[in-house]
């Protein structure tokens, strides 16, 4: 295998049996099916896909918490499943929302804790600490003990603890989960530092934010039901959909709409409706602009009122629709 | 200038184990001095049921060397309660908390995690059982008589190797429970008071009860330090000091052999099963 390869998957697959008690039969699902990834030296690859998609999957099977079913794993060279140590020694991970350390120990204390695990001297340890915690901005934090830290703390120290390791290979699993918009901000820049910082270091980020991945992503791979829908750089994927044309209309609409109506309207590629209590949106990708006129008649003959309509640039959220038929946070 | 400099040396191989053992034995040691309701819980309620077992003997005339005999068995039951809750079931709190996870995909041994668990404990559990010891002396005016200090030393120490073992060995079975960690913890403490003669010489089960409850170290250990501090200790014993001895340091070895390897055998079988960080699968 190429030296600049870090991540490689082929026909990777993953079968969990489940059963609700011990009196069922166990029943199978597919979590991932013959995926088939190769992920570069330096990359900072992103995992899109709704909640069950497979994507904490591939990263378990990555970080060597479970075995695949079929095929072959490789990180940073080495086969996940033959030489899982060494493939150890290369890694971290930082999952959303862990709750891992220990609520008697201070900041410091854990992370210091979980650095001995990796052969770190105490010394550098602590300078690293130090440095982290100045970087994410919990320096006044690391004499706190980790069980009297929020949410949004808490995570910022389980950064600093997949940081600390300086691994080559880094996997983030929604990394900003818990995090207000300025932390959440603070991290992606630490993030995009860290990379540029050396150029052999590898990133696998999975999230659901899509302006994350834009922002953040050197290619993204789209996962649902266990496969890969696309892979290619945010740019790439969004120019798949230049072609066609996007709209955004926000409607009154009290007693509801038939939404079926719209999607079966020809040159209606795909239709996506929000229903919050203050609005109702129609997301839709048109194969071209000329189809606008049957959509507005239809609005109109199902009694709505158009608030806004705006044609926009296709976003990763666009291609997501256009692959899953549904936006991520309802997929 | 880099953002964070890039570590030049980790350690590996001995040091990397050491390091390990270290660091997972700080949250047990530190732990006890940030939570002190320990001392309550842990010294004054062992010394009820202490109380109970020594109000029996005494309401019916036993020989006052088995009020020691309870005192020292109250003692060493915070050892096994040690090895039930902080180390076999730990694994299955671990998972729960997700540090299981980490401590899998990091480079450390998980033998050196559970050695750091089981020094941190042990060191833990013996400041518990010494508090035990002396306050329930105290109380019941229990005299000892040593027969050999060094011979209590050797004992004491394999005791612990053996019973830490187990510990070691058990936890990693405990990898694969869910919830019924947590009963399987409490069925196994009170027939473990009754099977190691906790409050009783262990003889009166029998040569062969006494021989079954002998696969708990603790039971050899017991049995052996009652013979060598208390005067009647001998006569009560199962068998003698010597054998005990031998039998401490077989226990001792498979324990700990059975646990590297189990330990192994059963992180990939949890692997496979998908069972190292969800219990429903």
């Amino acid at each position: 295998m190429e030296n600049s390869v870090a991540i490689n998957t082929k026909n990777l697959g993953r079968i969990y049996k489940i059963r609700n008690n011990r009196k069922e039969k166990f029943k199978e699902l597919l979590a991932l099916e013959n995926v088939d990834l190769s992920i570069k030296k330096g990359e900072l690859f992103g995992l899109l896909g709704p909640n069950g998609a497979g994507k904490t999957t591939l990263i378990k099977i990555l970080t060597t918490l479970l075995s695949p079913t079929t095929g072959i794993a490789t990180v940073a060279g080495f086969d996940v499943e033959k030489s899982p140590d060494e493939v150890r020694k290369r890694i971290n991970m930082v999952s959303g929302g862990e709750t891992s350390g220990y609520g008697l120990l201070t900041v410091r204390e854990n992370l210091w804790m979980f650095a001995q695990f990796y052969g770190i001297e105490s010394k550098v340890a602590n300078d690293r600490i130090k440095r982290l915690s100045e970087i994410v901005g919990i320096s006044d934090r690391l004499n706190t003990k980790s069980s009297d830290l929020s949410t949004g703390l808490r995570q910022k120290m389980n950064i600093i603890r997949g940081f600390i390791t300086d691994p080559q290979v880094l996997f983030l699993d929604e990394p900003t989960l818990g995090l207000d918009v300025g932390a959440s901000r603070d991290v992606r820049t630490f993030i995009k530092k860290w990379m540029n910082d050396n150029g052999e270091r590898t990133l696998l980020l999975t999230t659901h934010y899509m302006v994350e991945a834009d922002e953040l992503c050197d290619r993204v791979a789209i996962i649902n039901q266990g496969k890969v829908l696309a892979c290619d750089t945010p740019s790439n994927l969004k120019k798949t959909l230049q072609k066609e044309a996007i709209f955004n209309i926000n409607l009154y609409a009290p007693s509801g709409l038939e939404i079926n109506k719209f999607k079966n309207i020809t040159g209606v590629k795909n239709c996506v409706l929000s229903q919050k209590p203050e609005s109702t949106t129609l997301d839709i990708i048109l194969d071209e602009d000329s189809v606008l006129s049957e959509i507005i008649t239809e609005i109109s003959q199902q009694s709505l009122r158009i608030l806004r309509l705006e044609k926009r640039e296709p976003s990763l959220e666009d291609v997501f629709i256009k692959l899953v038929g549904q936006k991520i946070e309802e997929a | 200038m880099a953002l964070v400099e890039p570590i030049s040396k980790k350690r590996s191989g001995l040091k990397l184990f050491i390091m390990t053992v270290f660091g997972r034995s700080y949250p047990r040691l530190v732990g006890m001095q940030r939570e002190r309701s320990w001392i309550f819980f842990d010294i004054f309620v062992p010394l009820l049921s202490v109380s109970a077992y020594v109000f029996v003997y005494r309401a019916i005339g036993a020989p006052e060397d088995y009020v020691g005999f309870v005192v020292v068995g109250g003692a060493m039951t915070a050892f096994w309660m040690n090895i039930l809750w902080n180390m076999s079931s730990q694994l299955y709190w671990e998972k729960e908390q997700g540090n299981l996870a980490l401590y899998i995909i990091s480079p450390a041994s998980m033998m050196a995690i559970l050695l750091g668990m089981a020094l941190g404990g042990l060191f833990a559990t013996l400041l518990r059982a010494i508090a035990i010891m002396i306050f329930g002396s105290l109380i019941f005016n229990v005299s000892y008589y040593v027969v050999s200090f060094w011979q209590l030393i050797a004992i004491f120490s394999l005791s612990m190797i053996a019973l830490y073992g187990l510990g070691m060995m058990s936890a990693s079975i405990f990898l694969l429970l869910s919830r019924e960690a947590w009963h399987i913890s409490n069925l196994a403490t009170e027939p473990v008071y009754l099977l190691s003669g906790m409050y009783f010489p262990v003889k009166n089960l029998g040569f062969w009860g006494s021989a079954f409850g002998s696969l708990i170290p603790l039971t050899l250990g017991l049995d052996a330090i009652r013979q060598l501090i208390f005067k009647s200790g001998p006569s009560l014993g199962f068998l003698s000091v010597k054998i005990e001895i031998i039998s401490l340091i077989i226990l001792s070895i498979i324990y700990l052999i059975a646990a590297k390897f189990l330990l192994a055998h059963i992180e990939k079988l949890a692997m496979r099963e998908g069972r190292l960080t969800e219990n429903r699968r």
